[in-house]
């Protein structure tokens, strides 16, 4: 089932063009991986799932974006509903500087009126069992979460994002600052994820696109030069281009 | 041939120096306003009137009057700053209204603090009617210290990280709930330290407050707002030019108060500074 469909996307910044007539279709529940040198649009494409390209003033698009059948770069586009709809985690784990308890509850608070302690401190543990941490840092909810290791931050902030409820998970390259082991750990928790939200993973890493996805578009220079299954990608690719990417000649 | 350890060494004592002729007039200040200062304080000298012409009794009415008067500028200028510097940092674009508006900010700043006097005379005493006034004194002690609350404060909200700005975005919090939850705690410490610096100018300066509300002998408590009122360093002032055979004890006495007060004013905002630092969770 499709969950998100660009149709002739195209962006600019500025006179620059970042992205050029992009086409795919994304579907639920899978693991989608865009793969590509840097510099070629993927994680512009990403940021347009949930508009944070918008923080940017000389930003003009055009196209349609249909996430379940609307248009998000519609102007009227609520953001405050689009962006609790579709969540992001970054290239480098950012808790906030506050408690472990508090981050995790900072959606909820924002978005939910007189909510109780009690939701709350369920909301934390839910939030935190669903990435796995729960038992390790149950007893540790009031310490600051910057003193947390690495691969704890992330997960952290993906339950940070969990607790507000999204179905779209945008991770941008959520293992560069990982080691081997806790990147294995991270992409064994994506795929636990992915049968309630649908994830799409920007990753400079191949062997991680192979890993974990069920689909792979390959990008160029703004454009999506391929886009399908992900053992057809690696396997058989269609087009030169993404051929000689994956087998190294460039990247 | 070159010795680099030689010429490095010689940089190093250069450098030195002049940090630590920084420290030389601090301390020589603070050691002989207390040497010949200290003497004078006692109850009577913080909590009678000036008697005899002020040449005795105490400087209670100046204390309250500076304090009066810091206090009101802080008040007028702290929330009026604070909500610039948040415009100016948040939410404006760089276009001709705000690059005037900063640029008027810059001169603001640079401003001599007698023109400031002259201006809160013409506006607030005669144009507004407010008289000779401790409300006339606040006013400009406030729109003088402006810049300075504006410009650091400003500093605190940009140095939050911009990826703190983006995460909050990011889960669904709109741009105001991002400023107020996210952005304004972490910067409370540097617009404190903005405040600080406003207080100790506001206390100090003795050109604003001459024409606005300065009683050069006023031996009461102001009764309102709308009264004169004895200042500190307008205080100093008079005893030290205006006055003669004042003893040497009571001048310094007064500056020593000054200071004091200055630094007390100041330790509650450092107080206040370290409680946010500590509740911040780095």
């Amino acid at each position: 089932m499709a969950k998100i469909i660009t149709k002739n996307l195209n962006l600019w910044y500025g006179t620059f063009q970042a992205l050029k007539n992009v086409n795919s279709t994304i579907e639920a529940n899978r693991i989608t991986a865009i793969i590509g040198p840097s510099g070629c649009g993927k994680s512009t494409l990403l940021r347009v799932f949930n508009r944070m390209n918008d923080l940017i003033e000389v930003l003009r698009t055009d196209g349609e974006v249909l996430i379940d059948d609307t248009n998000i770069l519609d102007s009227h586009t609520d953001l405050v509903v689009l962006r609790k709809k579709v969540g992001m985690v970054f290239q480098r784990p950012n808790p906030f500087p506050l408690s472990i308890y508090e981050n995790i509850v900072f959606g909820e608070k924002i978005h939910a009126d007189g909510i109780t302690r009690d939701e709350l401190d369920e909301i934390v543990e839910k939030s935190l069992r669903d990435v796995l941490l729960w038992d390790e840092l149950k007893d540790r909810l009031n310490e600051p979460a910057l003193r947390l290791s690495l691969e704890q931050k992330q997960r952290l902030c993906i339950a940070r994002l969990i607790a507000v409820k999204p179905d779209v998970l945008l991770m941008d390259e959520p293992c560069s600052t990982l080691d081997p082991q806790a990147t294995a750990r991270v992409e064994e928790l994506m795929r636990e994820l992915k049968s309630r939200y649908t994830i799409i993973i920007v990753t400079h890493n191949m062997q991680q696109a192979a890993r974990v996805s069920d689909n792979t578009g390959f990008m160029l220079l703004g454009e999506l030069i391929e886009f399908g299954k992900t053992h057809e990608i690696f396997t058989a690719p269609r087009d030169k281009r993404t051929e000689d990417y994956i087998t190294g000649r460039y990247g | 041939m070159k010795n680099p350890y030689r010429t490095q060494n010689i940089a190093f004592f250069f450098l030195f120096l002049a940090t630590l002729l920084i420290v030389v007039p601090v301390g020589l200040i603070i050691v002989i306003i207390i040497q010949k200062g200290l003497p004078a304080i006692n109850w009577q000298f913080l909590s009678d009137i000036p008697r005899q012409g002020m040449r005795a009794g105490g400087i209670f009415p100046a204390i309250v009057g500076t304090v009066y008067l810091v206090t009101g500028a802080i008040i007028l200028a702290l929330p009026i700053g604070l909500l610039a510097a948040i415009y100016l940092s948040e939410y404006s674009k760089d276009n001709l209204l705000n690059r005037l508006i900063k640029l008027a900010i810059v001169n603001l700043a640079g401003v001599p603090s007698v023109v400031y006097g002259l201006f809160g005379l013409a506006l607030f005493v005669v144009f507004f009617k407010f008289g000779a006034s401790i409300l006339s004194g606040s006013l400009t002690l406030g729109i003088m210290i402006l810049p300075v609350i504006i410009t650091t404060s400003r500093e605190a909200l940009e140095s939050v990280p911009q990826s703190f700005r983006e995460v909050s975005l990011s889960l669904g919090a709109s741009k105001w709930q991002t400023i107020r939850h996210i952005v304004l705690p972490n910067a409370i410490p540097g617009i404190l330290t903005g405040t600080i610096l406003g207080l100790g100018r506001a206390a100090g300066e003795t050109a604003p407050i001459l024409f606005t509300v300065a009683a050069f002998y006023l031996p009461r408590l102001p009764n309102s707002i709308f009264d004169q009122a004895m200042a500190l360093p307008y205080h100093l002032y008079v005893i030290s030019t205006q006055v003669p055979n004042v003893a040497e004890k009571i001048r310094y006495g007064t500056a020593f108060v000054l200071l004091a007060l200055v630094l007390i004013m100041n330790l509650v905002a450092i107080i206040i500074r370290y409680k946010f630092r500590k509740r911040k969770k780095w």
